[in-house]
């Protein structure tokens, strides 16, 4: 195995960025270990998460991106036995510290999961519960907030006459828009996509990712995927991790075009095990 | 390169590296062909069988690239297996225009000639040929073996072969200077040479292509010292 990328950072500028700004880091990951108890999970890894860019974390089952991704919001901290150590740096602050909200972290850092997961509630409900805990809004303000959300999420014009029915009767595709109007909803500052698509037939899947590319100009957003086209296709930046390790970490552009390692190159062309 | 884990798709590559393979071998016997009747007039078989090899030639450019779309649309190569692709497409672009061009070099060769131009053309124009000749067999075996280091050699040789069309055309400029009765048959062989000329180039593209097949970068419009350079890198 070569030894982890210390502190890697892509250079250059990506397709997507205006032309004078690579990307400055949102979240600046340094010697990340993770265990699930005697697990060793996630070993050494070092990256930055460029701000409003798209970071894609693509790798074989059991390398660690979902791992990864759960570290950015703290949600194994819901899990006895699961460990986190090194540091995670959101806005300067290390997140993995003591003291951080835990609550306060995953409004700033939202989350849309593999399989659609609605509240069993009215579609407004599903969007507005959220904003509900964080903040006081008028009836007034809280409808808009919803449209808004909503419109984020290129859901709006579908269910904007149907807002009192359950969430839960919404296709596949829409519920899992609906997740993400209710993850935007709370005006986060990082969006994590753990394989958003996956349950997904390709016409929901291509809108979800047409929703990416427009939600990076006002997120930033790490997305975990198995498809690796689709990372090819939604991200600035690609890491790809294999055992637990960061083995390459790079320009979308590069990473799938001219990888410089060969571990990289053996996965994304299909020369896997 | 290691195997990839569906198999058809080692099949598919080495299908349309084997078809490269095959066309570059009909466009070099086509060359020599050419050569044939350039040095030897009363070679009207000859002239038939360029022909014929020039259409086999479009054929097969047609089946690789539609071999190639094949992969693209059924495999979504990338990294190396997208660049061999890409590459191949290239490559057979070029094989096919140096089939046309050998074609017209055939088919000038039977126009009638005055006595002077005799020895431009059975000296000057086979020998420019012979060059072309090696460049086109140096980059069929470059693609063959992956092998960078012809690339660079292919360079310098296309400036000889560019130096030696140079020598043509001063040499017939002052025939058609000196008798302007010369000028019609001159042109024909100005028309030949530039033809081999471009076979010249074209092999040099297919050398840089490979290139950027293995190293993934483009080495079009380096020169010979860049390329040396970069193969030399990492």
């Amino acid at each position: 195995m070569n030894s982890p990328i210390p502190f890697a950072r892509p250079q250059g500028v990506p397709r997507s960025a205006s032309p004078d700004a690579p990307a400055a880091p949102k979240m600046s990951i340094r010697h990340l270990d993770f265990h699930y108890g005697a697990f060793h999970a996630l070993k050494d890894v070092s990256l930055d998460v460029g701000e409003k860019r798209v970071t894609a974390f693509i790798g074989p089952s059991g390398c660690g991106k979902s791992t990864l991704l759960r570290v950015l919001n703290r949600m194994y901290s819901l899990y006895p036995g699961q460990r986190a150590t090194g540091e995670v740096l959101f806005n300067g602050n290390d997140l993995l510290g003591p003291g951080v909200d835990l609550n306060l972290l995953r409004a700033k850092v939202g989350m849309v999961f593999q399989k659609p997961t609605p509240f069993p509630m009215s579609i407004r409900d599903n969007v507005a519960f959220g904003v509900s805990l964080y903040e006081r809004l008028s009836p007034r303000e809280m409808n808009e907030r919803v449209e808004w959300a909503l419109t984020k999420a290129a859901l709006w014009g579908e269910v904007k006459d149907k807002l009192g029915q359950s969430g839960m009767a919404l296709s596949g595709g829409q519920q899992q828009r609906l997740c993400i109007a209710r993850a935007v909803a709370v005006q986060p500052e990082v969006v994590l996509f753990d394989e958003p698509t996956s349950a997904l037939d390709p016409i929901s899947t291509a809108k979800i990712e047409e929703l990416i590319a427009e939600l990076k100009s006002d997120y930033t957003i790490a997305i975990v995927t198995h498809n690796m086209q689709q990372a090819a296709r939604v991200s600035d930046y690609t890491a790809y991790m294999y055992l637990g390790e960061l083995v390459e970490f790079g320009e979308t552009d590069e990473v799938f075009l001219k990888p410089r390692r060969k571990k990289t190159e053996d996965y994304i062309t299909g020369r896997f095990g | 390169m290691s195997e990839h884990t569906i198999r058809q798709f080692d099949a598919d590559m080495e299908a349309v590296r084997t078809g490269v393979l095959t066309m570059g071998g009909l466009v070099e016997a086509q060359l020599a062909r050419a050569i044939g009747v350039l040095e030897n007039d009363a070679a009207e078989g000859l002239i038939d069988q360029v022909g014929a090899d020039e259409r086999q030639i479009n054929r097969m450019q047609i089946q690789i690239d539609q071999q190639c779309s094949q992969i693209i649309a059924k495999r979504q190569p990338a990294a190396g297996d997208l660049r061999m692709v890409l590459t191949i497409v290239k490559i057979t672009n070029d094989l096919e225009r140096i089939g046309d061009e050998v074609k017209k070099v055939a088919y000038k060769a039977t126009s009638a000639e005055d006595d002077r131009l005799v020895q431009v053309r059975f000296y000057d124009v086979v020998r420019a040929a012979g060059l072309a000749q090696r460049m086109l067999r140096m980059a069929l075996d470059a693609f063959a073996r992956l092998d960078l280091a012809a690339a660079a050699e292919i360079v310098d040789s296309d400036d000889e072969l560019d130096a030696a069309f140079g020598g043509i055309l001063r040499q017939l400029i002052s025939y058609m200077m000196e008798d302007p009765r010369t000028i019609s048959a001159s042109l024909e062989i100005v028309f030949m040479a530039k033809s081999i000329e471009r076979i010249g180039d074209h092999a040099k593209n297919i050398a840089e292509a490979v290139v950027q097949a293995v190293k993934g970068t483009d080495v079009r419009h380096a020169t010979a010292a860049e390329i040396r350079a970069e193969v030399a890198g990492p």
